[in-house]
């Protein structure tokens, strides 16, 4: 009795555990932890030079004289003396007053697009903004590429970014199985993964360097052809914002995973490397 | 084993607590790692030689920023900073429409020379259509028109110890308890012998008007827009301007912006 209560305790168990295997190599950990603490600041410091001027445009120029404006963020004062704070996205008006626009603690709000809890330093200083950007800036293309050469070399890119023939195929399936919050644990990452990862390392942060680059006058002057890629400064400028907005999706998405998916076993393989794979996944690597 | 996990579950415990502590606190936790002057403010500002340096590499010596088409000016020169500079000598040049205006170039040259707007605008001249681009993120195009700062360069004889070239200027900048503060910037020789470099005092087909810098401001095209001084009394040749008001090469980069500004 007791037995026959026991046994479908032990094949869950079983299926739940399986062995060990030593997944994530020093390159992609080390330059994973580094980007981390480089998006972050890229992130704050990016949303304070944004607020030096918090309008997008497209083109070559900002519209001072006519209206090439795609997103703004400002404050108005009502007719009642108060203050709102406004974001304007392709002509369509938002009040977004104590967030964008208009923001601080209460009775000390200040016009500002970004509030003071997004942007380093906290305070408006576009000057100290710029510093730690370019800083970050630096350690990020020079992580990439040595995440690039140890990838290339060691066969990570290969192995677990390229999707195959066969992840391709088993794509719905495995959207299905996300779908459902049903995740397994194989040897090599899932097809989705590949992608995303592969989207975010090989498209979006070359994009974000590139139109990074494009905003500066010395790099317009050494590679001409770059800035005329984008269609202009300030539709790199547009884009560089974009990429951002996707990069922080990226995130939001990439943490929930991480949690639904066991968030100690994959720390530890972020972290450590090894990472606990279910018992049989033998032949669905 | 077990006891193993339980550690390392600990620390994770530990750091994520820590992660959402920082973001909870906000990020003014940096705030005063980032003051002026600060060891760690310094250590990331000098990212910037960096970027200096790789540009100075990849960018050739006399590469031309690129020069626009007439019809794309759209629409006049946005202008930023000082637009109408309350100095007293300034005024009273400008009120007799810059007449009496005089440019001194100075320094380590061997004729040290002034020039009246009259002398400045007889000389060979050049004209550029181009984008200006500000630090704070906007962009405008718009046409300039003046005298190659290397022919004035070349007229003055510079001295082979001269490393940069400041300009001083009239408009002045509330400085606090110490008072006024007079604008100045400096750039290096190659950008000052780039042919595009001009001691512009045309603007848009006309006379450069107050608010964009009158009578004279020098263009630096590739670098941004607080390089480019407005409002020139004064050029002076030196080999370091450690001596000079902050010491940091300009009014911005004594207030904390990068002395290199093509990024």
């Amino acid at each position: 009795m007791s037995v026959a209560a026991g046994e479908p305790d032990d094949v869950q168990t079983h299926k739940a555990k399986g062995p060990v295997i030593k997944r994530q190599s020093i390159w992609t950990r080390l330059t994973h932890w580094v980007w981390v603490v480089c998006l972050f600041f890229l992130l704050l410091t990016g949303l304070q030079i944004f607020n030096a001027h918090p309008s997008l445009y497209i083109g070559q120029q900002s519209g001072f004289e006519f209206d090439n404006s795609v997103l703004s963020i400002g404050a108005i004062r009502n007719e009642d003396g108060s203050v709102s704070g406004i974001t304007r996205i392709f002509g369509q008006q938002f009040d977004t007053t104590g967030v964008l626009g208009w923001s601080g603690p209460e009775g000390q709000e200040r016009p500002r697009a970004f509030p003071a809890w997004t942007t380093i330093p906290s305070y408006q200083d576009l000057a100290t903004g710029r510093v730690v950007h370019f800083f970050f800036g630096w350690i990020l293309v020079g992580t990439m590429f040595v995440w690039f050469l140890a990838s290339l070399i060691n066969g990570h890119l290969r192995r677990d970014i390229v999707p195959t023939g066969r992840d391709l195929k088993s794509l719905p399936k495995d959207v299905a199985d996300h779908a459902r919050l049903r995740f397994t644990h194989t040897r090599h990452y899932n097809v989705l993964q590949k992608i995303s990862y592969g989207v975010v390392l090989l498209v979006l942060f070359p994009l974000i360097v590139l139109t990074g680059l494009s905003m500066s006058p010395g790099m317009n002057t050494a590679w001409p052809w770059l800035i005329e890629v984008f269609g202009g400064r300030q539709t790199a400028r547009t884009i560089h914002f974009g990429v951002m907005v996707l990069l922080v999706g990226f995130f939001v998405i990439h943490i929930a995973m991480v949690l639904l998916a066991g968030p100690l076993n994959t720390m530890r393989s972020m972290i450590t490397g090894k990472y606990r794979i279910d018992a049989e996944t033998g032949d669905r690597s | 084993m077990k006891r193993f996990s339980a550690g390392r579950r600990r620390f994770l415990t530990a750091g994520a607590a820590g992660a959402a502590g920082l973001t909870l606190a906000g990020c003014d936790v940096f705030d005063p790692l980032l003051r002026p002057n600060h060891p760690v403010r310094n250590a990331m500002s000098s990212a910037n030689e960096l970027t200096y340096s790789a540009q100075r590499a990849l960018i050739g010596r006399e590469a031309l920023a690129k020069e626009f088409s007439e019809s794309e000016i759209r629409q006049g020169m946005r202008p930023n900073g000082s637009t109408d500079p309350n100095n007293v000598e300034y005024m009273f040049l400008r009120q007799a429409d810059f007449v009496l205006y005089r440019l001194q170039v100075d320094g380590l040259v061997d004729t040290p020379t002034s020039y009246s707007l009259e002398q400045l605008r007889n000389m060979p001249a050049r004209t550029q259509i181009t984008r200006h681009d500000c630090v704070e993120g906007w962009s405008c195009i718009a046409k300039w028109t003046g005298v190659p700062l290397a022919a004035i360069l070349d007229e003055v004889g510079v001295q082979s110890n001269a490393r940069y070239c400041v300009f001083h200027c009239y408009d002045i900048y509330s400085g606090g308890l110490s008072g006024g503060v007079p604008y100045y910037e400096s750039i290096d020789m190659l950008d000052a012998r780039h042919p595009q470099t001009i001691l512009a005092y045309g603007m848009n087909d006309a006379a450069l008007p107050v608010a964009n810098g009158a009578p004279l401001r020098v263009r630096v095209e590739r670098q941004l827009g607080y390089k480019m001084a407005k409002y020139i009394q004064r050029i002076k040749l030196v080999e370091s301007f450690a001596q000079i008001h902050g010491g940091k090469g300009g009014y911005w980069e004594d207030h904390g912006y990068d002395w290199y500004a093509g990024i």
